[in-house]
């Protein structure tokens, strides 16, 4: 039987998620051996172009070009995993799309010049806003465990085990005294999906919540409990909501203040 | 008649981000030599306005998968500086052990995973893997050994979290620091050998002097402090950047470029790096350097890869000197327990790939109004097409094959960050 073809591609993102599947490291001749690595333009310069039977797609789209090339590859690709959270929900770049597209091309002098040639949207959305995604694999970046799980189940032709339950979870599993209620700390684990190790209070930090909603996140109500236990502004709310999962439906009420 | 050849990359693989070359010559002169950039722009410095210079470095850090420790620690210090905080020498030394893991990490990327596979006519490293595994797997365990330090002290291999302004929400055991000892210094012999290995290369004849820009210190290897010098002379505290190195704009291309004003464009990274900190090498790196004939200054970009190899050396003496060094007298601090006011703060770092610049202005309430981040493939871009320039006459005799081939190694060489380099400037 032929190998599964394995596509890596990068949309706009920082490279990041790609970086954490050279992670894969100690894995990564075995894995060599078992898919064909068809396509990952930042690791070879022998690439082709599909059919693939998976594609592991990192970064959201803000080009027109993005675009067409998402949708070419949802047809020429079997399963497509969107790799980490700009390719899920936008990530912190996404915050962007609150700002007036006016404000934002003052980066740029000559900005309708290079915009005539180049075109961006200013603004970035999650690949599911434009095409099918068959798995989410959410994290900034996903944490390379879950990355060999999915594609393991690719292989297996099996649901890969993917933990959509809160960061507490995990936290409490650490046994980490809990920074909110102990520590009156504004910590998003509450609502945050798990899959990091509760990296972050292992480390004495709030969770920032990179991870994005679990499932049935409620919000509203550790927002509530943010500003009456940890004293946060409706600022201050907003800034959290919105910071690395704003455009999703769980978090999108609170990220735009409560509208 | 007059001849016209163009040499086009559309998509330069092994290298980070999406970006293509250009290179036209008619009649024997070059009439156009660009690296053009398609990589999309992210507008950090536009949605960072408004955020909390706290968190700063956290957002920063998303500008690069690759140098992300490198953008924590030029923004922690940016930030820092405009709040007027000193941090501890520990935290100074924790922080340098982080960017050299990052240096550690990204170069044996570079080298082994993305340049090396050139000289030996493959497409990428895990081909090489029948031919030399020795090497394949010591490649890939030194890139491990520079993740898994980010990953053990910063709590994340990328994008990590214990750094935060004025220290570290988790100080590393002394465990921690014997493992990550023993770890480096398993891996000196093969970064030794690799000076060897890379010096034997066949590495493109090319020379052309350029302006070479670094961070320098009088008492030690500079990555994380410093003042900013050149070849030509520049002498000039962060705080002055903005005075002396000037931005300009392309209609074709996303990523802007620098040149030092009233003179041209310049070079950074390792080679730079190497030729204006020399004497500041570790003992092993001087040495192994001078063994296989390096004299500063260079000025082959091709040599990068060399300067990559003998700072890998660096980065694993002046480490372990920094683990003996450090007492881990002061404990944890939480994100954000500082007193915020308005301030104006600047900050240069070394990144893999040469110098970073950071620069947040913020209001009483800490909250930012100005992010300004120029990043090292910024700062080399104009570098890169003034030697495309200076390649092209010799890439006209060539096949389209072996030109191709040619600007692709040139511009790995510099080991160009492409998603970094696109979203830079000042908000006004």
């Amino acid at each position: 039987m032929a190998k599964p073809k394995l596509a890596v591609v990068k949309m706009t993102g920082c490279a990041g998620c790609q970086m954490e599947v050279l992670r894969i490291e100690d894995k990564l001749l075995d894995l060599v051996g078992a898919v064909d690595v068809a396509y990952f333009y930042m690791a070879t310069s022998a690439n082709r172009h599909g059919p693939y039977d998976v594609a592991l797609v990192e970064g959201s789209v803000s080009t027109p070009r993005e675009l067409r090339e998402l949708k070419e590859l949802r047809e020429r690709t079997k399963l497509l995993i969107a790799l980490g959270d700009c390719a899920c929900s936008g990530c912190l770049p996404s915050i962007v799309n609150w700002v007036p597209p006016q404000e934002s091309a003052k980066v740029y002098e000559r900005f309708l010049e290079i915009h005539s040639k180049k075109e961006s949207f200013q603004r970035v959305y999650p690949l599911s806003a434009h095409v099918r995604v068959d798995l989410e694999l959410r994290g900034c970046p996903p944490h390379r465990d879950a990355i060999l799980e999915a594609l393991k189940g690719a292989l297996l032709g099996i649901k890969p085990f993917l933990r959509e339950h809160p960061v507490c979870v995990e936290c409490k599993l650490k046994e980490n005294v809990c920074l909110l209620v102990c520590e009156g700390r504004p910590c998003m684990g509450p609502v945050t999906a798990a899959g990091c190790g509760a990296a972050c209070p292992s480390n004495g930090r709030v969770c920032e919540g990179c991870y994005g909603p679990m499932s049935d996140a409620n919000a509203s109500s550790l927002a509530e409990i943010l500003a009456k236990r940890c004293g946060l502004s409706r600022e201050d709310l907003i800034g959290k909501f919105r910071k690395y999962a704003g455009l999703t439906p769980a978090f999108s009420k609170e990220a735009s203040g409560g509208i | 008649m007059s001849q016209i050849r163009e040499i086009r990359v559309d998509y330069v693989a092994r290298v980070e981000g999406q970006a293509e070359i250009l290179v036209k010559v008619m009649g024997g002169k070059v009439e156009e030599a660009k690296l053009a950039v398609f990589e999309p722009p992210r507008f950090f410095e536009t949605f960072m306005v408004g955020r909390r210079c706290g968190e700063a470095h956290e957002i920063a850090s998303r500008i690069c998968g690759i140098c992300h420790v490198p953008h924590q620690v030029a923004a922690l210090e940016a930030v820092e500086d405009g709040l007027g905080i000193e941090v501890d020498g520990q935290t100074r030394a924790l922080r340098k052990l982080l960017n050299y893991a990052n240096h550690i990490s990204s170069h044996a990327l570079s080298i082994y995973f993305l340049s090396v596979p050139d000289y030996f006519g493959k497409p990428d490293v895990l081909s090489m893997a029948g031919e030399r595994p020795d090497l394949v797997r010591n490649a890939i365990r030194l890139k491990k050994v520079g993740d898994d330090i980010t990953e053990r002290f910063g709590g994340r291999a990328i994008h990590p979290i214990t750094m935060v302004v004025n220290g570290f929400t988790r100080i590393p055991t002394k465990a921690d620091l014997e493992w990550a000892k023993r770890e480096l210094l398993a891996m000196k012999g093969f970064a030794m050998e690799g000076v060897d290995f890379v010096a034997d290369l066949d590495v493109p004849d090319f020379e052309r002097r350029c302006e070479h820009i670094a961070l320098s210190q009088a008492d030690q290897y500079a990555i994380n402090e410093g003042r900013l010098v050149s070849t030509e002379g520049l002498d000039i505290s962060p705080r002055e950047y903005r005075a002396h190195i000037e931005e300009t704009h392309t209609d074709y291309s996303w990523t802007k470029r620098s040149i030092v004003r009233g003179r041209d464009s310049f070079l950074v990274g390792p080679l730079a790096r190497v030729n204006l900190n020399f004497d500041k090498l570790s003992d092993d790196a001087r040495e192994a350097a001078k063994r296989v004939g390096f004299k500063p200054p260079i000025f082959n970009p091709f040599m990068a890869m060399l300067a990559r190899a003998i700072e890998l050396v660096n980065a694993i003496d002046d480490s372990v000197s920094i683990i003996e060094n450090l007492r881990l007298e002061n404990g944890p601090v939480t994100e954000e327990s500082f007193e915020v006011r308005a301030g104006d703060g600047f900050a240069i770092v070394e990144a893999p790939r040469g110098i970073l610049y950071h620069n947040y202005a913020f209001d009483s309430n800490g909250l930012i109004q100005k992010a300004d981040v120029v990043t090292p493939t910024a700062h080399n871009s104009r570098n890169i097409e003034r030697d495309l320039e200076a390649l092209a006459p010799e890439l006209c005799g060539m096949s389209p094959e072996e030109a191709t081939l040619k600007c692709e190694m040139l511009l790995r060489a510099y080991d160009p960050c492409i998603s970094c380099s696109v979203h830079l400037v000042e908000v006004k």
